[in-house]
């Protein structure tokens, strides 16, 4: 069973290294601001949760694994409001460089 | 001694490469936005040494506050940017560099010729923790063995707050720091803030109580306590509040007050200065970090603030 | 080379380049940035010294780190205040730099 779960964090984790890895290529590659956003919101956050998910088997009970929830949905509300400020300054054009 | 996993030569690199980053970026945007990721990687470094309440404070007040700090100072002198671009000086760059080689090459060899059986304090340390009563030897060295250079710290905080403020002019003084924000009730920064504000609260206070017995502390928490405050007024909810009021002054002295008068009582019963009575340390401690926490977190977030910039009305 | 010893290599290399910045460059902001560069460089052998002091069941020595925390406090209050100062020179003159050669516009008579 505990064989089964190491599997399971293995390839969730190697899963979300893949989706962040997606994202900075689209970080580099992508034309503008606002495509860059978007790769990186959309692949990081779902990069993270496969990570988060991958970790939840080796977490030391029930408390832990919230909290590891936990931090994934603060990351997701941080970088979506964040996108959304960069994103009307860019609209804006009032970006620095 | 174990060797360095492919890991960590790994972790050092991008800090190397990140640092490199900083240094040669054309614009001081990039360069600050470089130091950030460079204070998130040594955050790594840091829980890779086993530090895990240095890993707190870089990421809390090393990377977090600090690059607000520099960020908020890199949009206000952006039209210095053309004025002050690097004069190819090149007998200038090539003496530094030769000296720099030099510092890294000594400090390198000082690194490699460190004592072998590594001197080390943790043992005392650990064995006099049952006395002090916490369970945190880093929280025990700051708050009983070492806790002048606490005191000594919790007072730097606020007389680099009094520099600030003396850097205003003569009109504002007493004033408002920074400029009124437009409160956007439908707006994003004020969905954060009302989100955010009550969780981050939460966790900064509890990571104040924590720190006694796991890794945290009260700079730690009380950066996060700060970085709240700071986000509502940067959503336009609450103002900076003027420097000249007296609750304001009164919150940010009384935690260094307080950390001084138990100093100085330790003359009366154990006979030394930050001398704790037998039995008391714990309630004394927990005193002293019931003050700090605000004093610190009032101070943080006036200076990420700045000096005064609006005339005091009335 | 075991994990001290490399980050304490890494944190000598950090001396050296936030040296090699705060020489080189003339804007006060990088200057300050490269200077925050050396502190964490420094704080990173302390570190080393505290990891190579692992006793007592501890990861490390619990003195020098305690040490770094205080430090970084410390030194991010000293960037506030350099900031603060940079800004005020930037209010009275129009110009971020601390050349003496520097051209002054007259000063503004609203800041005193």
């Amino acid at each position: 069973m505990s064989y089964l779960l190491d599997i399971f964090t293995i390839a969730a984790v190697s899963v979300g290294a893949f989706f962040f890895l997606a994202g900075t290529v689209g970080l580099l590659r992508f034309p503008d601001t606002l495509t860059r956003l978007h790769a990186l919101t959309k692949a990081d956050n779902l990069g993270l949760g496969l990570v988060v998910l991958g970790l939840l088997p080796r977490a030391q009970g029930p408390l832990e694994a919230l909290k590891l929830v936990t931090v994934w949905l603060l990351v997701l509300l941080a970088s979506g409001t964040v996108s959304q400020l960069i994103g009307r300054a860019a609209r804006r054009g009032s970006l620095l460089e | 001694m174990t060797l360095a996993s492919a890991l960590e030569i790994f972790l050092a690199m991008l800090v190397l490469a990140s640092a490199i980053w900083t240094i040669t970026a054309r614009g001081t945007f990039a360069a600050v936005v470089g130091f950030v990721t460079y204070g998130l990687l040594l955050t790594l470094v840091w829980m890779s040494l086993s530090s895990v309440d240095i890993a707190l404070t870089e990421a809390a007040i090393g990377s977090g506050v600090t690059g607000i700090l520099l960020l908020g100072a890199t949009a206000r002198l952006e039209v210095t940017e053309k004025c002050t671009a690097a004069r190819s000086d090149t007998p200038l760059h090539v003496v530094a560099a030769i000296v720099c080689a030099l510092v890294t090459i000594g400090l390198a060899a000082v690194v490699l010729a460190l004592p072998v059986p590594a001197p080390t304090l943790a043992a005392a340390a650990v064995a006099n923790m049952p006395a002090v009563g916490l369970g945190n030897p880093v929280a025990a060295v700051l708050l009983a063995y070492r806790a002048l250079d606490t005191l000594l710290e919790s007072a730097v905080l606020p007389l680099a707050l009094i520099g600030v403020w003396s850097l205003a002019s003569d009109q504002v003084w007493g004033g408002r720091p920074g400029f009124q924000q437009q409160l956007d009730r439908e707006g994003l920064l004020v969905f954060l803030a009302r989100l955010l504000t009550p969780f981050g609260l939460l966790t900064g206070i509890y990571i104040v109580w924590v720190g006694a017995d796991a890794p945290g502390g009260k700079f730690q928490g009380g950066t996060i306590l700060a970085a709240m405050w700071i986000l509502t007024m940067m959503a336009g909810i609450t103002d900076c509040p003027p420097i000249g009021r007296l609750w304001l002054r009164i919150v940010l002295i009384t935690g260094p007050i307080v950390f001084l008068a138990i100093g100085l009582a330790g003359f009366v019963v154990p006979g030394t200065f930050l001398a704790y009575p037998a039995g008391l340390a714990k309630p004394l401690i927990l005193i002293i970090e019931a003050a700090l926490t605000p004093s610190i977190a009032a101070s943080l977030g006036l200076l990420l603030a700045g000096p005064p910039e609006r005339m005091p009305e009335g | 080379m075991s994990a001290a010893t490399l980050f304490g290599w890494c944190g000598a290399a950090l001396v050296g380049l936030g040296l090699y910045g705060l020489i080189t460059h003339p804007h006060p902001l990088r200057k300050i940035l490269a200077f925050n560069l050396i502190g964490s460089g420094v704080f990173l052998l302390f570190g080393v010294v505290a990891r190579r002091g692992a006793a007592a069941g501890m990861g490390g020595d619990p003195v020098p780190q305690a040490l770094v925390i205080t430090g970084i406090v410390v030194a991010f209050s000293a960037t506030a205040l350099a900031i603060a100062l940079l800004l005020r020179i930037f209010r009275q003159t129009g110009q971020a730099t601390v050349s003496s050669e520097s051209k002054h516009p007259p000063e503004r008579s609203a800041d005193s």
